[in-house]
């Protein structure tokens, strides 16, 4: 397959924006929809729209079934060990959540310690903080290098007795690097503690196999992989999911309710209180479908041509200083986030803006990252593999005239 | 701090503004002009580049000092952007010298009309949009004195 055939399936990539074709590279905050997740989210919204799970009707069962195959076919793309294992949410933020309230009810007191890296989203931060500061627990921070390398020596001295998980990221979203996560993941495991791994980014390039990693729990969403904002997957360990209290009560999530006592249904319908998006969930098989497809070798070749173009272009232009630097064993996704000297980022997005380009600018969810490069924010450009070398190119060209308008 | 065009009305200068940016067609000719705009802004006094006056967002960030003199508010303002700080002196022009019953009469569609309406909306998370907000309250404020 090759890279125009690809791009047929992304019709949001043929619009105008400026009056200027769109080149889209904004990819590491939401990706472009695949058609047939578009058709297939339309087709169940039309066709087969009922509340799944309980009732008897047939159109409940039809979409119940689009459902649970979904989970069955999420359980097969990660290779984990049960279906039991996979639970549905709205997205990564929502997963981790999840995690850090039903874990930490379950499993954090008073002075335990909860490790995570400076290199993590605001959503592997915050919901770990709002934990500490319930339980008076202690959030521990693990470094990241001046190329934006993380530290494994301060990883293995922020752990100690009291440590009772570590969350970090399988790739950052303002870096772009791959952390070593099964290194991570054997260095905590040897000491007895769970390990977290946000999947935002990481899904997207890299293939998972949760079992092989090891992991305790992975988190990911669905519109970043090309299916239906609204969707994204836990996956945790049986024995962790068994053991965590629910998230939410309500319906769905229940056993047996009455005044009482209430028991929990069993997994993983233990943690999806209340009606799920169950138009929308269904999209993940055609992602997954379509991670077969992104497989071909064709245009496995023509993303590393223009990875490998994006990158000499950025690194060999002495204006531009790029964040995340890949070395040694650590490698780098075709995302680049960069400052520009004397150029502010967000005059930088919004001239490319208008020459038809989406970037991002700011703070990219990652304030402690900013803080740790002493920048306000960065221009960050993300690209999936429906991008084009042509594309990569203008963008070259653009950012060019950005910078001598704004120089 | 000076009311830069005292001798306009406030909706002559408004007007004028508008006419200045519909001689530009393309949208970066438009960008160009803001670019020059920002890069002519009055300097801002070191003095009151102070935490106070610190407008923080997740893009530009903007500094806002304003005082209040013989019935008439006076602005300046600074960005490290210079795309805002071109809006600023749009602004600035616009709003300083200005009585407050002046700054209210305006409905600030100004910035509308000349297509900028995307820099200022209130989901955007940067200092232009509080520092409309900051002269509004001002204004407000400074009427009921």
């Amino acid at each position: 397959m090759n890279v125009n055939e690809l791009r047929n399936f992304f019709p949001a990539l043929e619009t105008e924006i400026f009056g200027k074709k769109l080149v889209y590279f904004d990819n590491a905050a939401s990706s472009q929809r695949y058609i047939r997740a578009v058709k297939r989210q339309e087709d169940l919204s039309l066709h087969c729209n009922a509340n799944i799970h309980r009732a008897v009707h047939k159109l409940s069962a039809d979409a119940t079934e689009e459902y649970e195959s979904t989970r069955n076919a999420v359980k097969d793309f990660l290779n984990a060990s049960s279906r039991e294992e996979i639970v549905f949410t709205s997205g990564t933020t929502n997963s981790i959540n999840l995690v850090a309230f039903s874990f930490g009810e379950t499993f954090i007191h008073e002075g335990d310690e909860i490790v995570v890296s400076e290199a993590e989203h605001h959503s592997d931060i915050v919901p770990w903080q709002m934990l500490c500061s319930r339980k008076n627990a202690v959030l521990k921070v693990i470094k990241v290098d001046d190329n934006g390398i993380l530290d494994i020596d301060s990883l293995t001295s922020a752990l100690s007795e009291r440590t009772r998980i570590v969350a970090v990221t399988h790739i950052s979203n303002v870096l772009g690097l791959v952390n070593p996560v099964r290194e991570i993941i054997s260095i905590c495991h040897s000491k007895g503690i769970p390990v977290l791994i946000d999947g935002a980014q990481g899904i997207v390039h890299q293939r998972v196999d949760v079992q092989e990693l090891d992991c305790d729990f992975y988190a990911f969403s669905g519109h970043k992989i090309y299916a239906s904002t609204g969707t994204g997957v836990l996956y945790g360990k049986k024995k962790w999911l068994e053991a965590m209290i629910p998230y939410m009560g309500g319906g769905e999530m229940i056993d047996h309710v009455s005044f009482s006592g209430t028991t929990y249904a069993p997994l993983p319908g233990k943690f999806e209180a209340g009606t799920q998006n169950f138009n929308s969930i269904p999209t993940l098989k055609d992602s997954i479908e379509l991670f077969k497809l992104l497989q071909d070798n064709e245009l496995k070749l023509y993303c590393d041509k223009v990875s490998s173009f994006m990158y000499d272009a950025l690194t060999s232009d002495s204006r531009i200083k790029l964040y995340g630097v890949p070395c040694g064993t650590v490698s780098k996704i075709p995302l680049y986030s960069i400052t520009v000297k004397g150029v502010h980022h967000e005059d930088l997005a919004l001239l490319l803006d208008k020459m038809g380009i989406a970037t991002r600018s700011g703070q990219m969810c990652a304030e402690p990252l900013m803080d740790r490069f002493g920048v306000t924010g960065m221009l960050r450009i993300s690209l999936a593999p429906y991008n084009t070398m042509e594309e990569a190119q203008y963008f070259i060209k653009c950012l060019d005239k950005a910078i001598a308008m704004l120089s | 701090m000076e009311g830069i065009n005292s001798n306009k009305s406030l909706a002559e200068v408004e007007n004028g503004i508008i006419e200045d940016f519909s001689m530009y067609e393309e949208w970066l000719d438009k960008y160009e002009y803001l670019i020059d705009l920002g890069k002519n802004l009055e300097p801002y006094p070191e003095s009151a580049r102070t935490e106070d006056r610190l407008i923080k967002g997740c893009q530009s960030r903007v500094w806002l000092d304003s005082k209040f003199e013989d019935g008439k508010l006076y602005f300046a303002a600074d960005s490290d952007a210079i795309i805002t700080k071109g809006i600023i002196s749009l602004l600035i022009s616009v709003y300083s010298g200005r009585t407050p019953q002046e700054i209210l009469s305006s409905d600030f569609s100004f910035i509308d009309k000349i297509g900028l309406k995307e820099n200022l909306s209130p989901t955007r998370s940067n200092g232009l949009v509080s520092m409309i907000s900051t002269i509004k309250a001002l204004a407000l404020e400074k009427s009921n004195v």
